[in-house]
């Protein structure tokens, strides 16, 4: 972490931004396009799920992604509460975002993935179920971060929500576990491998890596444009108070 | 602590002289669980089934229903500038707050709700571990509550962010307390359920209070 202050100054960011994403956006584009080439047609159709079970190389990653998005957020808050980063508050303004889709592309895809499978688009698993509270959690910190006229409260006020949610997805997601357990009568079978085959395990890291690089080239772009914005909001309030 | 007791106090008079915010409240509570019937039907099995669910939903959101207003109208007349200089720890005031909160709603909610019960034809001990669950969760829903209302505290629409941010944080709560209600219809024990609330309620106790206290003092910057 110590390494990284640097890159505290939105300025000095800005440089090292533009510098690395040319190539970031590069690589990314070619990982996940020969990711999605093993995802459909290397990585061989389950005997039990026929060609659905290639929605997980999607699925999968991106539920990784949006709690890692999550933790993310939180880690951005502290360093916002405790160093007050400028950056970090447009970082984790940037990232909010990225991470709910994520989530909305998990709940997406499990919900396409549950209608071959359990026949019905949305059941009350445990899992789907902590996922779209996950999803809500994403929406109260967008929401709070905009819902104020001066964007450092709402910077701050996320940045403590976001903390407040990370102590708690460990508790939802144990009672959401136990929830299920009392009400679920045991309808959903899983796809119980006891290991995974290389064949679909290689495919799956190297998607989880692909889409890992197009957050992380999503989030610094929309940086980026956060400390653009921040700055011609500064202007502008400069001008009327120079004209006034 | 005499900061913590006169604060409870002052909160507690205002309640006291102006009871027609608490009884909206309690209003509120009774007039949405008996929609429930009237929506579903008068089946007393169904009725039976999601009696506890209702009744537990309703409470929670009369508890949120009242939360808005808790630091609004102290940041709105400047009380709050006064507890942010007060010489005792800010995250006090905001127990304070909260256990006032919890006393004129969790509490008139957790002796109402059993009355509320038998019009949906729940026996006697399940009526019993409403008002524990209830008596023993509600103050997790005033803690989280008050740092909701902290964190929206002078914001737009702070109403239905209040519950955007609140609702999620609540559902441990919720399940616990409304499932243990069915394990008992389902003859198991009540003490897991009950013992998991109270670690709810500690965990929050030990935790928002913190939180909340944070959020006023950038809410007074």
């Amino acid at each position: 972490m110590a390494d990284l202050h640097f890159l505290a100054n939105p300025a000095r960011f800005r440089r090292f931004s533009q510098r690395v994403l040319p190539s970031l956006g590069f690589a990314t584009v070619l990982m996940l396009a020969f990711g999605l080439y093993m995802a459909f047609f290397v990585a061989p159709a389950d005997y039990q799920q026929g060609q659905t079970v290639r929605i997980m190389f999607l699925h999968v990653p991106s539920a990784w992604l949006s709690m890692g998005g999550y933790a993310l957020l939180a880690g951005l808050g502290a360093s916002l509460l405790v160093w007050r980063h400028p950056l970090a508050a447009l970082m984790a303004r940037a990232a909010a975002p990225v991470g709910a889709s994520f989530a909305a592309v998990c709940l997406l895809t499990g919900s396409l993935w549950g209608r071959p499978m359990w026949g019905t688009y949305w059941v009350w698993d445990a899992r789907l179920t902590s996922m779209l509270l996950l999803f809500f959690l994403y929406l109260g910190h967008i929401a709070l971060s905009r819902a104020y006229d001066e964007p450092e409260r709402g910077d701050r006020s996320a940045a403590i929500l976001a903390l407040v949610g990370v102590i708690n997805l460990p508790i939802i997601k144990f009672s959401v576990d136990w929830w299920n357990t009392l009400h679920q009568p045991a309808s959903v079978t899983r796809l119980d491998a006891p290991a995974i085959h290389n064949s679909i395990l290689i495919p799956l890291l190297w998607m989880a890596v692909s889409l890992l690089f197009l957050f992380i080239f999503l989030v610094l772009v929309r940086t980026e444009t956060e400390i653009d914005r921040r700055r011609l909001e500064n202007a502008a309030v400069q001008e009327e108070e120079a004209a006034a | 602590m005499s900061g913590f007791t006169a604060l409870l106090v002052r909160d507690l008079r205002l309640v006291w002289r102006r009871p027609g915010d608490v009884g909206v409240v309690l209003a509120f509570f009774v007039v949405a669980v008996v929609l429930f019937p009237l929506g579903i039907g008068p089946e007393t099995n169904t009725l039976q089934r999601i009696a506890a669910g209702v009744l537990w939903c309703a409470a929670l959101f009369a508890a949120l229903l009242s939360l808005e207003r808790l630091f609004a109208a102290d940041y709105e007349d400047g009380t709050l500038d006064l507890l942010l200089l007060a010489p005792w720890p800010l995250e006090l005031a905001a127990l304070a707050k909260c256990t006032s909160h919890w006393i004129v709603t969790g509490l008139p909610l957790s002796l109402l709700a059993p009355v509320l019960g038998v019009a949906f034809g729940l026996d006697g001990g399940s009526l019993l571990a409403l008002f524990a669950t209830l008596l023993i969760g509600t103050p997790t829903l005033s803690l989280i509550g008050g740092l909701a209302a902290a964190l929206t505290l002078g914001a737009r629409k702070s109403g239905a962010l209040l519950a955007l941010l609140a609702l999620p944080l609540c559902v441990p709560t919720l399940i616990f307390g409304a499932g243990a209600v069915e394990t008992l219809a389902a003859g198991e024990g009540l003490w897991t359920h009950l013992a998991i609330l109270g670690a709810l309620a500690l965990v929050a106790l030990a935790t928002t209070p913190w939180a909340i206290a944070a959020a006023l003092r950038q809410a007074g910057e």
